[in-house]
């Protein structure tokens, strides 16, 4: 065991994919000698040559379209994509080709890729550096999508990802990237897709939350006299409903927290889903605390955008006193 | 300090066998066997015969939107005659003439257009499916270029894009990592003189689409995408900079759409019917049937019997196209993921059955296919 942060257990994970599996290369832009602007590929290039830890031309589209390529060709690549907020670029390749090539071809070609990109906000970065776009890739067909809260679900999660045959999108909640360390095993471990994780128990009300907002939700429910069931659902899509339906079941209650805006965000999709398997079990109608439909403020007024343990704190109240 | 220049070049032009029928024996004796050149005629022939019933098929209501091939046979057929079995070639879809020549069964592209995602399971040879599109398959082709380069394996990566695909960012890009990181790729621009309604001078106003591939470092070359010894040429020249070098090639092949864009355009609201008129005199057949004749390699006998040939070959594709079973009807579900998620799976079993997502159990009906756990 090695008390780690996150953006260690992501090092960890790939080093230990990349000793075992020599399908396994890296690319992405200033992840060499520079070890990613994170420092998430710090020491890789050393390690294991240019050939395995490639530093891509500044051009997302052609990083995404290659890995593609790549990977239809047999290998596992890693892209990096170095901010959400540049994804953009990479959007066609992403959602109109990496996400269709198994299905167009009906299973004649596949696109077992990771695509890793820092997402969300509250580390004082520029404009564009801040965004929390998963909801726009969880509508897209074809793509699996996981956002670890902590370093020993991150290190597992990424293992999956890796050994997964479909494509995907590894979010890594920056804000968290070294906010807090936790013991995280030396030997390979998987952490299930598909499959939440229930932080604490609890029989009141059942908060669901992903990322760094998972900390937020935890400091909101050490400030209320209440007992609440946390799930932090780790993989986005597909979303593990059965945990939020068992959960919503006993306790009536449900409050959804994201960084991301609230229209036609995740928030949305889950009480939809609760309200569908939960009708009759519910007590209060499902809250959502989230950023607000605007564009992400820069930074001086970053904290008054993000989810913090005060509005979660409010949602809570509202929603028990139904 | 006097101003010097730091960088010339030029552009070359091949031309082997003109529209005329006039041969550079210098340049293309021995490039291509003879009984190699009547099979490719053959092929060329059949290819033409099933772009045309192909037409027919929409016309007629038994098929979809369909992009004819007719007149530029030759770049990909020449690529595909070049390329080693192991290689990779990466088309968008005008190269049915290349994709056939590679073992691409012919019925699967007729399933394509027929709205069937079966004709783009493809086990029979190194292809990937037509790229709708544009621009989007030239990073793929790097992508399998540089997979091969890493495994090792001795194959390149042949891609074939329009005129217009090089205004594409994604070309930009693909040919720059090519490039840059020493992939094995062989870029050949079909430049066909349109894309759909815009002519080429305003996808790219530069004497020519070839000095695209200057930018970024790699050889370029022009050449008469309708001159089969040229295009031979040119490709193999490339394919072994590709192999020997690891170095990307560009290849601007000079040629025209005969056609129309596709079954849903009419070329008549924008392009000049003398243009249409002196490219027919340029047509890739004419040419290539005239040089077998002058060798006596080739007659009206022959042709008749291929004509039969073909026809006869054509009508079982169309036959082998549209017999085949129908899809069932969650086959779309069935290949979204390796193993299907869970929602996945109840909305495939209650696709006809079931509104989404109720669960009446909660509301003690019973519904067996309603089930949510």
């Amino acid at each position: 065991m090695a008390n780690l942060t996150l953006v260690q257990a992501i090092n960890l994970a790939l080093i230990q994919e990349m000793e075992k599996d020599d399908r396994v290369l890296l690319l992405g832009e200033d992840i060499g000698l520079n070890g990613g602007v994170f420092r998430a590929t710090e020491g890789l290039f050393q390690r294991f040559g240019g050939d395995r830890v490639v530093d891509a031309p500044l051009a997302e589209s052609g990083i995404m379209g290659t890995a593609i390529g790549l990977a239809m060709g047999g290998l596992r690549p890693i892209p990096e994509i170095q901010f959400e907020g540049f994804l953009g670029p990479a959007f066609d390749q992403l959602t109109n080709q990496c996400a269709r090539i198994h299905s167009r071809t009906r299973g004649g070609l596949t696109c077992p890729l990771v695509l890793r990109v820092p997402v969300g906000g509250g580390i004082h970065a520029p404009e564009h550096h801040s965004d929390s776009p998963e909801a726009i890739y969880t509508h897209t067909p074809g793509l699996k999508i996981v956002m670890p809260s902590s370093p020993y679900d991150a290190k597992g999660l990424l293992i999956s990802a890796i050994r997964d045959p479909d494509p995907v999108i590894f979010f890594e909640p920056k804000r968290i990237y070294r906010a807090f360390r936790e013991e995280v095993p030396e030997d390979e471990y998987l952490v299930p897709i598909g499959e939440a994780r229930t932080v604490c128990k609890g029989e009141e009300l059942t908060m669901v939350s992903w990322g760094a907002t998972v900390m937020q939700c935890m400091n909101a429910i050490e400030q209320v006299d209440c007992s609440i069931e946390l799930i932090d659902l780790r993989t986005i899509s597909p979303i593990d409903m059965e945990t939020i339906t068992n959960s919503v079941r006993k306790t009536g209650r449900c409050v959804v927290v994201h960084e991301a805006p609230k229209t036609a965000g995740l928030g949305a999709e889950i009480a939809a889903s609760v309200m569908e398997n939960c009708f009759l079990h519910l007590e209060a109608p499902v809250q959502r605390v989230c950023g607000f439909d605007t564009i992400m403020p820069y930074y001086k007024l970053e904290l008054e955008y993000l989810p913090d343990a005060e509005r979660i704190g409010k949602a809570i109240v509202e929603t028990l006193a139904y | 300090m006097p101003i010097k220049p730091v960088f010339t070049t030029t552009i070359d032009h091949v031309s082997i066998l003109d529209e005329q029928g006039n041969f550079d024996a210098t340049l293309g004796d021995g490039l291509i066997p003879d009984e190699d050149l009547v099979a490719m005629y053959k092929h060329m022939m059949t290819c033409r015969h099933f772009d045309e019933i192909a037409f027919k098929l929409q016309r007629s209501g038994r098929m979809g939107t369909y992009p004819e091939n007719r007149g530029q046979e030759v770049p990909s057929l020449a690529a595909a005659y070049v390329l080693q079995k192991n290689d990779w070639m990466v088309t968008c879809y005008r190269e049915n003439a290349g994709l056939f020549w590679r073992g691409l069964p012919k019925e699967k592209i007729l399933l394509h257009w027929m709205g069937d995602e079966r004709g783009n399971h493809i086990d029979e040879c190194k292809v990937t499916p037509l790229a709708i599109a544009i621009g989007s398959q030239m990073l793929h082709a790097t992508g399998l270029a540089w997979a091969s380069k890493y495994k090792k394996d001795g194959a390149i990566a042949c891609t074939f894009f329009g005129d217009g695909a090089t205004s594409e960012g994604d070309f930009h890009e693909a040919a720059n990592f090519a490039a840059n990181l020493d992939l094995p790729v062989v870029f050949i621009c079909q430049n066909n003189g349109w894309a759909i309604s815009t002519p080429t001078k305003l996808e790219c106003s530069a004497p020519t689409v070839a000095q695209r591939g200057i930018a970024y470092g790699m050889d370029c070359v022009q050449v008469d995408g309708n001159d089969i010894f040229a295009m031979v040429k040119v490709v193999r020249d490339a394919v072994d900079n590709a192999r020997k070098n690891n170095r990307p090639t560009f290849i601007e092949a000079l040629t025209y759409r005969l056609g129309d864009h596709t079954t849903a355009d009419d070329a008549r609201r924008y392009r000049d019917a003398d243009e249409l008129e002196m490219w027919e005199k340029r047509d890739p057949m004419i040419r290539t049937r005239m040089y077998l004749e002058q060798r006596d390699l080739w007659n009206g006998v022959k042709e008749e019997e291929q004509l039969d040939l073909a026809a006869k070959e054509i009508i079982q594709v169309v036959k082998n196209a549209e017999e085949i079973d129908a899809p069932s009807a969650t086959d779309f579900f069935d290949s979204m993921f390796t193993d299907l998620p869970p929602e996945l799976k109840r909305q495939r079993q209650t696709m006809r059955t079931s509104s989404l997502g109720q669960d009446p159990s909660q509301v003690e009906l019973t519904n067996e296919v309603g089930q949510n756990n």
